[in-house]
């Protein structure tokens, strides 16, 4: 991993506006290797724009981030290889299978389709038996799962989660949290977007709080005790 | 990435757009269907004897591909953005530029399909002597199509992203095609009509200028107007 | 990263370097003209025919140099990320179909008079109409995005493949009329009518640059005041 002694994430004042509106207004964060870090807020307060920025999809109106030294702006090239996102939209398409859909994100990292990494992917997130079925019946929490198998054909350095635990069931929730668990083992860290801390608890180290475009620390122990207090609308 | 990598990106979109389009078909129906409609229409509109001339269907199949081919456009990047799937794309490592390159190629089998029903089509209803125009009409129709995509490809992955895009695109479309049409449309109608000594072969080095220029440009502004 | 903001000054509506050019340019168009209807000599068979051609012919000659400006201010856009390049593109797109939308009406007014035709597919003409809708549909696509980032990075894209076009179409028309040719197109121009081209062509110049001066300024005050807005919006609800 390039530069050892940068942390996984380091943000300052990072701030995107959409024309006139700005959600993010000067966010500071900086993410060690080896964390798992929970980043709540209410609907509508940044979250995924944040994580989109972070991801290098979206880049920001103001502000530098570095993702293990490595700028996201400047150098996304570089970045994208150790960043994986699990988003809201999985992208996946519906006309192809869902061994198609990995070997396609095999070959989009430029690699070859082997059929068996494909096959333990599928394994691992308990889709063996649709392995030849055609997405477009599969249900949400069977998408994530599938999307979750693509991110574990390539694991990242950074993981970004976009609610993960939403419209997931408990195995997929077990599956999710042993995944980010095993990125922050590995020296990369993980970042959970997430209104419901709860079910992160397991793997979950730290919390901070997207309110009114800016980041503040929570206090995650509380957090956990009371989870509707923090969040608004849940 | 090196440079075989990034040839399988590239064929990966490749395979993706053009098996998810041979399952489900859509795209190519309506195409297909719309552009024998128009051909037919144009028969009644300019009347048999008129639509016969090697000069005048030429016009109308050049016509018919454009807009029949403007449909599809759009929807190549639809099928990206309604799942979310355009993000996910950009974000693989790599050269966001092969993206660009996959589609261009998936939408020339796509148009080159479309076109070959045309010139059939075309053929019968008004008597083209489409086998004496020999090869030649082959490059020509390639050409053609390979520079049409290329451009339509690249304001599709712009005006796809925005509202009012099935008007939007052909307003941006059209008039930077006027030159590949008349080149188009002047060379089939040169091989159709037997005219050998023509202007066929200046034609065609127009389409190649054509083609080379646009294919560079937009393969290095891709990247301006895929990434956020 | 957010390219260069652009804040404009506290100037006034236009200032006075701007008003004092406009009032040069505008006798001077003028001037052109007339001279060019009194010094040429009216021909035989074309009658007034010459006179489009001191229209369209500088207003064409000028319309390419207004797309070259977008050409290289987008080129620049695309490689510094100065937000001043972009409207200044915009301007000089702007200034360029205003202009080669006046050529292409006085053009078809006059040749209505001349020929009783509202238009004539000589290559001129057609080629100028073909690149006036380019340049439309480069302001019309600008006009549907509101992200002002999106719109530089996307209208800097056309604005360049637009000009590229420039000369494959002037080429293309050019060859294409030349086949179809019916009437004689008027190519050569005896010296008596130079003067007159000269003229109009340099009178087209000011024009322009007036034009894209004019509407760059405004361009940039009103992008300032955005960015003064976006600032406040930024800085407001800071501590709520």
């Amino acid at each position: 991993m390039s530069a050892p002694h940068e942390p996984a994430l380091a943000l300052e004042g990072i701030a995107r506006r959409f024309g006139r509106r700005w959600v993010l207004r000067g966010v500071d964060f900086t993410v060690a290797r080896g964390s798992v870090v929970a980043l709540c807020g209410r609907n509508g307060s940044g979250k995924t724009t944040l994580l989109r920025i972070i991801s290098t999809a979206l880049t920001a109106t103001r502000g530098t981030g570095r993702a293990f030294g490595l700028d996201l702006a400047r150098d996304r090239g570089a970045v994208r290889p150790l960043v994986g996102m699990l988003a809201h939209h999985a992208g996946l398409y519906d006309d192809l299978t869902a061994s198609e859909n990995l070997a396609f994100s095999l070959r989009m990292n430029g690699e070859r389709t082997e059929p068996a990494r494909v096959a333990q992917a599928l394994e691992e997130t308990g889709l063996r038996h649709d392995a030849n079925e055609s997405v477009r019946g599969f249900s949400a929490g069977m998408r994530r799962r599938l999307a979750l198998a693509r991110l574990l054909l390539r694991p990242p350095a950074l993981l970004l989660l976009d609610e993960p635990y939403a419209s997931f069931d408990m195995d997929g929730i077990t599956l999710v949290n042993a995944f980010a668990a095993r990125i922050a083992q590995k020296g990369g860290a993980v970042l959970v977007a997430t209104h419901d801390v709860a079910r992160g608890a397991a793997v979950l180290q730290r919390a901070v709080l997207l309110e009114s475009g800016r980041l503040v620390p929570m206090d995650l122990a509380a957090a956990l005790a009371a989870p509707a207090a923090i969040n608004g609308d849940g | 990435m090196s440079r075989p990598g990034e040839w399988t990106r590239v064929r990966a979109i490749l395979w993706k757009d053009l098996v998810t389009e041979w399952r489900t078909r859509t795209s190519f129906n309506a195409a297909a269907f719309l552009a024998a409609l128009i051909v037919l229409l144009f028969g009644f509109a300019l009347g048999p004897d008129r639509v016969t001339a090697g000069a005048v269907s030429a016009g109308v199949v050049w016509m018919t591909l454009l807009f029949a081919g403007v449909l599809t456009f759009n929807r190549a990047w639809e099928r990206e953005i309604e799942n979310g799937a355009l993000e996910a794309l950009v974000l693989y490592p790599g050269d966001v530029r092969s993206i660009f390159v996959g589609k261009v190629l998936a939408n020339v089998v796509f148009l080159l399909a479309v076109g070959a029903l045309v010139i059939v089509v075309a053929g019968i209803l008004y008597g083209l002597p489409v086998r004496e125009a020999g090869p030649l009409l082959v490059v020509v129709f390639v050409l053609g199509i390979v520079g049409f995509v290329t451009l339509g490809t690249f304001y599709a992955a712009m005006a796809s992203r925005l509202r009012a895009r099935e008007v939007l695109l052909p307003l941006l479309l059209f008039p930077m095609l006027v030159p590949l049409l008349l080149a188009a449309v002047e060379a089939t109608a040169a091989l159709l009509t037997g005219d050998l000594l023509g202007n066929a072969p200046q034609w065609i080095r127009l389409l190649i200028v054509f083609d080379v220029v646009f294919a560079v440009a937009t393969y290095f502004a891709f990247e301006f107007v895929i990434e956020e | 990263m957010e390219a260069q903001r652009s804040t404009g000054g506290t100037a006034t509506v236009l200032p006075r370097w701007i008003l004092g050019f406009g009032a040069f340019a505008i006798l001077f168009f003028m001037a052109s003209q007339v001279t060019a209807f009194t010094i040429s000599p009216a021909e035989r068979d074309m009658g007034n025919l010459q006179k489009i051609l001191y229209v369209h012919v500088p207003a064409a000659w000028i319309s390419m140099v207004s797309y070259f400006l977008v050409f290289v201010a987008s080129i620049g856009y695309l490689w510094r990320g100065r937000e001043r390049l972009d409207l200044f593109a915009a301007s000089a797109a702007e200034a360029g179909v205003v202009l080669t939308g006046l050529t292409l009406a006085l053009g078809s007014i006059w040749g209505r008079s001349t020929w009783g035709t509202w238009w004539e597919w000589d290559p001129r003409l057609t080629s100028t109409a073909v690149l006036f809708l380019v340049f439309v549909g480069y302001l019309s696509l600008r006009g549907f995005i509101e992200d002002d980032v999106r719109r530089a990075r996307w209208s800097a894209a056309i604005g360049i493949l637009g000009f590229l076009n420039v000369i494959i179409v002037y080429y293309s028309v050019q060859w294409w009329r030349g086949i179809h040719q019916t009437q004689s197109s008027p190519e050569t121009l005896s010296p008596m009518y130079t003067l007159g081209l000269r003229m109009n062509a340099f009178a087209f110049l000011f024009l322009m640059i007036l034009f894209v001066s004019v509407r760059y300024h405004t361009a940039v005050l009103e992008r300032g005041a955005e960015a003064r807005e976006e600032e406040e919006a930024l800085a407001g609800a800071a501590h709520v």
